[in-house]
Order: C-alpha cells, then structure tokens, then sequence
C-alpha cells in the first residue's frame, strides 16, 4: 500500500512541476496568458517572422590578409634590401578555394635569399615558405592557421549582423551558425514579426567599409582616361577609385573617378560613433561620425599638415563625398549624399556596428506573414481536438472504464510533453503541433498493447491481478522497441538542421518519452489503485 | 467490446493477391515517376521561389500568371492551394544565387502593379506592417486632431493589424469600417485610415525562396537521412531479433516509402522537407507495426513447437490483430484529423501520413511476414533440415510468464 502512495506522489510532483513549468503560478486570468505565453515559445511558422540563411564568403578575408601581408612585406624587404621582381597573391573565387591563397614572390636575388627568409620565417610564422626556383618563392597559409581564419571570419561576421540587427531594436532576433556543415560558413538569421525582410537584408550585406585617403589628382570622366593621363601605369602606392553618380547632386552628375593614395588615413575601425542628422542649410540628410582618440590623432596629424589637399570618403570602394582640407580636423567627419532619413540613419547604424570581414550572399529567405501563422494555429487546434476527441470516444467505446485510464494517460502525456517544451526552451512549430496530434494516436498504442494483453490473459483464465501484471510485463518489450524505432528515425531527421523539421523530431521524441512513463507507469498505478482495498476482484471493465 | 475474439484469418494463405497487388501499386508508383522524370521537387529541394497569395474574390490564375511571366525568366506555376479560399501558389525557378536577392520583390511589386494601386500614394493596409502603419498615420492623425502619444499609437496599429490577421479576416480586410468596433478606433480615426491608405484585393501569406545550392544539398541530405534511418533500423532489429527479421522489416518499409512516393507522383503533389519528415515517421511507425508481429512471433517460438513455421506466423499475426487494427485506426484517425483540418501549409505531409500508416499496417502483414516464410522455406530447401529461424534472446529480457 506504501509504495502506491510513494507511486502516487511522484505522478502528483510530476503534474504539478510540468504545470509549473507551463503556467508558473499565475494570480488572475491575464497573468496567466501571459505566462503561457513566455514559456511556449512559438516558431517563427507560428507567430510570424523571416529566416534568412546567409554565407559569408571567406575567401574575400583571405585575400583582405594576403593583401596585408604584401602590403607589410613590402616595407619589410625595401628595409632588409632584398629587391625583388613582383610581389602578387592569387586570386580564389569560391568558398572552397579560400584556403588555396598564395602569395608569390619573384626575382629575388640569390645571393640576398638568406635574408629574405629571414624577413619571411621573422615575420610570418602563419606562413609556409617554399622555393619555386633559385630566385622564386611561393607563400602559403598553414592548415591550422587557414581554419583559424575561416572561424574567426564567421564568428566575426555573425557578431557584426548581430550587433546591426541589435542596433535595429529587434526583439527576439537570432544569429547563429546554420549548423549544417563548418564549411560552408553558413549563418541562420531568424526575425520574429518581420514579414518583408527586404531592409534588414539590405543592411546585413552592406560591407560598410569606411576610408578616408587622400586624393592625389582627378576626378577623371572614365578609368581609361585616367590610366591614360599616367601612361597607363599608376604611380606607385595609389588606386583608383570611382565615385557613383548620384542623382540630385550637381557635382556628382556622371560616374567619375580620383586617383587615391593606396593606404587609408582612418578607416572604419578608427570610428567611435556615427549618427545621423540634418544639415541645417539644405535640409539634407547626411551621416557624422566621431573618430576614436588614436584615430583622431592620427587624423589630427594629418589634416594639419595637408591644408587645401583633398580627402576622399570612400564606403565599400566607392567615393560618397570630396572635400577639401579647409583647416585642422580633430575627430569628428560628416558623409553627405542624396540620402533619406532610412538611409543616412542605416548607415550610422552599420558604421557603428562594424564592418564585415567578408561579403554575405543569400542562400535561402523565408518568411510567414503574421496572417498565416494565426490560420495555422487555429487550424493546429482545431485538427487537434477533433483527433483528440475521435481517440478518446473510440478508446472509452472500446476499453469501457479502461478506456478511462488511457485517456487520463493521454491527457498526462500532453502535460508532461508541453511542460518538457517549456523547461527546454523548445519551439514549437507548426510540424511541431503536426508531431503532437500525430503522438495523439501514437501514444494510445502503447495502453492498447498493453490492454489486448490483459484481455488475452483474461480469455486465458488468469484472475484479474495476475493478468493486469502479465499483460504489463508482456508487453513491455514490444513498447521498448516500438518507441527505440521511431526515435531512431526521429533521430535522422535532426541531419537536416532546418528549424521546422527540427521541431518536429523534438516534439515526437519527448512526447513518445513522455509516453513511455504515462502508459506503463501511469496506468499501472491506475490499474493497482482501482484493485487496492479490494480482497478478490472478479472483473475488469476493459 | 472486441473486434476479433480469437480470430483465426488464414492471412498467408491468401497472400498472393495481395503481394500482387502491392506488385501492382509499386510498379504504378515507379512508372510514374519514371514518366515524370524522377519525383515532383518543391522548392525545398530544386530551388526556387514560393508566394502563397490570398485574394478577396476568386483569383484571376491567368493574369497573375502573365504578369509575372512577363517579369521573371524560367518556368512559372500559378495553382490554386485549396478552392473555395481563394488563395493560390506563386512558384517560379531561380536561374542562380543571385536572383535570390530580387525574386521576392520582383513577385511583390507585379502583384501591386497588376492589382493594387501603387500610383495613388497611399499605404496598401492588406500588406502593411504595423511599424509601417504606425509611421504613416502619425503625423495624419495629429493633424486630424486625433492626440495619441507614441505607444498609443503603436497600440493601435498593432490591435489593427491583429485584427486584419486573425480569421476570418486571416490577412485581408474588405472594408475600413470593419474595424469601426476595435478599441480605439474612432471616426475621426477610420476617416484618417481611408484617407492615407487603401485595400488591395490580395495579402501575401507567406514566401519562400531557396537557393539552387541549398536546394540541391538539402536533396541529398534528405536521401542521405532516409537511408540512415532505414539502416539503423535494420541494425536495432538485427540486434533484437535476427538479421533476417530486421531484413524483412526494412523490405516492408521500404515498400512503403516507394508506394507513398508514388503516390505523390501519381497526384502531382510536391515533395519538400516536411513530406521527407513524414516519410521519416511513417518509416519508424512502419516498424513498429512490424516489430509487434515480430515479436509475438519470437514467443510463440519459445512456446510450444508443434506447428509449423507459416501457421505459427499466422497464429501470431491474428493475435496481434485487434491491436494492429485498433492503432493503427487510431493513428490514422488522428492524421485524418490534420488532413482534412490542419491547413494548407501541412497538406503535403499529412497526405503522406495518411497514405503511409494505411500502407505500412498492411505491409506488416502480407509484406515483412511472408518475406519471413519465403526465408524459412529457402533455408529448409537448402539445409533440408525443419528448423526455424530462431530469434536471438535479447538482453535483459524478462522470461515470459
């Protein structure tokens, strides 16, 4: 009788923590809606929102490191005195070729090779050096440290969309890796309540590369001509950059373009603000930015002894404005352009933010609108009790009072199944409640094992406490494997990775867990309850 | 009440038919999707792009299907996803990644010229968002003498907005004054509604676009993760029973997965993530349709042996029948339920779940068993030797009472 009621105590504390789990301890009807609703978590299928897969394309940080490579080595040499004939990387256009970045160096003099190895091995530990020939080298990055890289350029460029997606005030947003493979570099943007992702696409692909450099000569109508005006080679340590036409500016009406110096004088990582604001005369919208105190030094310096030279304002590669130096400028710096209020404030929100170490190309985009994910919870529930009910009426048609006991393991089933969701912050989505209606029928299975046993047992002549105990322990093995199966499937569906599917193998997993501990332990105590306190029962309503 | 009180159906004796009919309906479903050139992608796995529209009247399929064509290269399919709603499905193809970025807009913006007005300057309030809204109303409505502060005016949008999406609006309003009874809407609000915004005849419920890649790899994940699934059962099975059993249940399985298929092949209906998913479930509810024979079988086997192999099989079979059919009744009255109510977005994957446990129940028992006696009667003819498989004791099992 005492282990019946340790039996009976557990089941309660059961109950109770999933209820808790579920609701906590509401005071009033309101309170305890909105608890519902902070601990079931609704997928993004549900309540409406975007997912958007994204791949960061880490080749171009590789390359962005090759460059900085040559660009040091450069110094490096021309102070070592080791001359050389060229000084090139190559040029790797997909993902997978990333970690196939090379840096080549040619005509090195033999007699000067001790040196350069040196610089080299001084220098680059991160490198592998190897010998083409007599006078040619070839760099390559080491395994290890290309790994590094790749994960460090995710992790980078994930921690830059979050802190743009932040900086939006986007409640509940997440950025994460895709999960699918390292590889691919892939993150998964999910956004609650955001139905036309259209934005907040276009701010997370903005590179937002900032430059400030200074401008040599120009502007040029056409690269050609600007090749042409230096005999179509530039001068050493310059680029050439264009500045877009932009409409309802006068003096930006056709593409144009500057002959820049190649090193920037600030970049964006020298910014400590930027916001946006209106310019008192025109009316325009434009973006200011305050540099931070190296940066501003360094700025200071520089407009100081550069006064009527011009500076270029370049944003991912393109010139936005030139101006001219008219006195010293300390730390703060304006970007002006045909701008709305979106945009200029858009683009203090990515300035701040950061830049990307590497571009972003869009893999997959899905959004629900909040109208459908209404319809598909209301069609979820409706489907639901309709199949609920249909169960329950067969059950207690079929099993009479026995019928009784399944539907009250049924009933506790959902409980502790909802109160798992809660304690594990699962999502539930739509395949999700697909996975709980369809567990409606599933977790019956195991009471009608369990059931046609006992029966059996009592066509056989057992008296009614021996079959109830046979037909329990009979069926028990046919339980263990039935569920093992479908969680073993279960299991695979987890490969995809897609949110959705996901939600569905959880849900099927608790709940058919959940089912074990309702079906056998549950409705045995239930079975043993009905027959304590009784000498000899005769019969049983099953 | 019982179904079947010591039922004693010879199911293997009358196994013929019915192995020719799976024959028949196996063969169906290959031919069809050996025509139809492999299965019917959706966009999950070939890429592309989806937009579920719903429409105030009955849609015009063909001029939404020109207009759109008129704008997107490739293959374009406007069907209506279940009549009566109104609502229809927008698929195009997608060339490469980079249309990806431009493929919704592109949808969207020849929906608005073709049905909404875009030139009159007003705010479409069907596809509206609330943050939308909310900006567009706030200086109209302060002119118009309405005072809100900042979160009263969010709190209205928002309660439009959720009034204008729950059903039976469900994204699509018919008239402003619908909202005249919301709190908070006042007159002089609605005539502040009508005059900034206007009501196109359609909402965009929901829009998917997937890269090729994505769609490609998603692919063979899916198949990958099938066949996992189906040798990690073979494998559980192998370990609890004997090889041969597990061989038999993956058979069954299998011919399940190939008649649902073919079924989606017969009907046209698209295979995405979610139909994989219940392919998945189907295949571990298969199973364990199989595995309550099974092992009814294995103790009979260690009971009393003066039968033989085929009429203990059958013996088996018809006691476990009343669960077979009760459970499986059950499963398929629950997926019957999400068919017929669950909505149009799981129509797919309950179609497989509804298909799927009729098949697999059936397989179990003229599928896996016979497969079991074919075995059975192979190895008799070989060894000439009357012994039955014998099922491998398992671990840690309780000695039957």
């Amino acid at each position: 009788m005492k282990s019946l009621q340790v039996k009976f105590l557990v089941i309660l504390a059961t109950i109770l923590v999933c209820v808790y789990g579920i609701i906590g301890l509401p005071k009033s009807k309101d309170e305890l809606v909105a608890n519902w609703n902070q601990n079931i978590k609704l997928g993004l299928d549900l309540r409406g929102g975007s997912q958007l897969m994204l791949q960061v394309q880490v080749q171009d940080a590789f390359k962005a490191e090759a460059d900085r490579v040559i660009e040091n080595l450069r110094d490096q040499l021309g102070k070592a005195q080791v001359n050389y004939a060229s000084l090139e990387r190559n040029d790797p256009q997909t993902l997978a070729d990333a970690s196939k970045i090379e840096i080549t160096v040619k005509g090195v003099e033999a007699n000067k090779a001790g040196a350069f190895r040196q610089v080299i091995t001084e220098n680059y530990a991160p490198w592998t050096l190897t010998a083409i020939n007599s006078t040619d080298y070839r760099m390559n990055l080491k395994p290890t440290e290309a790994l590094a890289l790749r994960k460090d350029t995710v992790t980078r460029a994930q921690s830059t969309i979050e802190n743009r997606i932040n900086g939006l005030g986007l409640a509940e947003s997440s950025v994460q890796p895709s999960g699918r493979t390292e590889e691919e570099a892939e993150l998964l943007v999910q956004l609650p309540g955001v139905d036309d992702p259209a934005r907040i696409k276009q701010i997370i692909q903005t590179a937002a590369l900032l430059e400030i450099s200074e401008v040599r000569e120009g502007p040029f109508p056409t690269r050609e001509g600007a090749l042409a005006n230096f005999g179509g080679v530039l001068p050493l340590n310059t680029r050439l950059v264009k500045q877009l036409p932009r409409a309802g500016d006068p003096s930006a009406a056709s593409e144009s373009w500057y002959l820049l110096t190649r090193t920037a004088v600030v970049t964006g990582r020298d910014l400590r603000d930027a916001r946006p604001s209106q310019d008192g005369a025109t009316g325009r919208w434009e973006t200011n930015f305050v540099l931070s105190q190296d940066g501003a030094r360094r700025f200071e310096r520089f407009t100081e002894a550069n006064i009527n030279k011009r500076l270029a304002v370049i944003l991912d590669s393109a010139i936005r404005s030139v101006a001219t130096i008219e006195s010293r400028i300390s730390d703060q710096g304006r970007i002006s352009g045909a701008f709305g209020q979106q945009e200029a404030s858009d683009l203090a929100l990515v300035l701040r933010a950061g830049s990307l170490p590497a571009g972003i190309v869009y893999l997959e985009e899905r959004s629900v609108g909040p109208s459908l994910g209404a319809d598909s919870i209301a069609q979820g529930l409706q489907a639901g009790l309709i199949g609920l009910v249909a169960v329950t009426l067969v059950m207690l048609f079929y099993y009479k009072k026995s019928g009784i006991n399944a539907t009250l393991a049924l009933i506790l089933n959902a409980v502790i199944l909802i109160g798992c969701l809660a304690y594990f912050g699962a999502v539930l989505t739509l395949p999700g409640i697909a996975g709980i209606i369809l567990l409606i029928g599933m977790a019956v299975d195991s009471n009608v094992l369990i059931f046609e046993r006992i029966r059996e047992e009592l066509r056989a002549g057992k008296a009614v406490a021996v079959a109830i105990d046979a037909g329990f322990g009979k069926a028990w093995w046919t339980i263990v494997d039935t569920h093992v199966t479908t969680v073993v499937s279960c299991a695979f569906l987890f490969i995809f990775g897609t949110t959705a599917v996901k939600g569905f193998a959880v849900t099927l997993v608790i709940g058919l867990l959940a089912n074990v501990f309702t079906a056998v332990f549950v409705s045995r105590v239930i079975f043993d309850w009905e027959l304590s306190g009784k000498k000899q029962v005769e019969s049983l309503s099953i | 009440m019982e179904l079947f009180k010591n039922s004693n159906f010879d199911f293997l004796g009358k196994k013929w038919p019915f192995i020719i009919a799976s024959l028949i309906l196996t063969a169906a479903g290959l031919v069809s999707l050996v025509v139809k050139g492999g299965p019917e992608y959706g966009i999950d796995f070939k890429g592309g792009a989806v937009m579920n529209v719903r429409f105030a009247s009955t849609p015009q399929v063909d001029k939404v299907r020109s207009a759109i064509g008129a704008k997107i290269r490739g293959e374009i399919s406007v069907q209506e996803v279940t009549s009566g709603k109104n609502e229809i499905m927008i698929g195009t193809e997608l060339q490469g990644e980079k249309e990806l970025e431009s493929a919704r807009s592109t949808m969207v913006q020849t929906l608005d010229t073709t049905f909404g007005q875009p030139q009159s300057g007003k705010l479409d309030f069907n596809n509206a968002s609330q943050a939308s809204l909310a900006e567009r109303l706030r200086g109209p409505l302060q002119r118009a003498g309405v005072p809100l502060s900042e979160q009263q005016l969010q709190d209205l949008a928002k309660a439009m907005m959720e009034f204008r999406n729950t059903p039976p609006r469900s994204g699509l309003i018919a008239s402003f004054d619908e909202m005249a009874n919301l709190a908070g809407v006042t007159p002089a609000v609605i005539a502040t509604v009508k005059q900034e915004c206007y009501l196109a005849p359609f909402a965009i419920r929901n829009v998917e676009v997937v890269g090729p890649k994505v769609g490609s790899e998603l692919r063979s994940k899916a198949i990958q993760a099938t066949l996992l699934a189906l040798a990690g059962m073979l494998v559980y099975i192998g370990f609890r029973f004997e090889f041969v059993y597990g061989f038999a249940a993956v058979l069954a399985v299998f011919h399940d997965t190939i008649i649902t298929l073919g079924l989606f092949s017969l009907f046209n209906k698209p295979l995405d993530l979610t139909v994989v998913a219940a392919l998945l479930t189907l295949v571990g509810y298969s199973m364990n349709d199989t595995i309550v024979v099974f092992d009814r079988i294995r103790e009979n086997l260690r009971g009393s042996r003066k039968t033989g192999f085929e009429e203990l099989v059958n013996a088996s079979i018809n006691q476990t029948l009343s669960r077979t059919i009760l459970t499986s009744g059950l499963t398929f009255l629950s997926a019957v339920a999400l068919w017929l109510f669950g909505g149009s977005v799981l129509n797919g994957f309950s179609f497989a779940l509804v298909a799927g446990i009729a098949v697999g129940t059936y397989s179990s028992v003229f599928i896996a068993s016979p497969f079991l006696i074919f075995w059975q009667n192979f190895l008799e003819s070989r060894k000439k030797a009357p012994t039955a498989p014998v099922a491998a004791a398992p671990a840690g099992r309780k000695g039957s009472r």
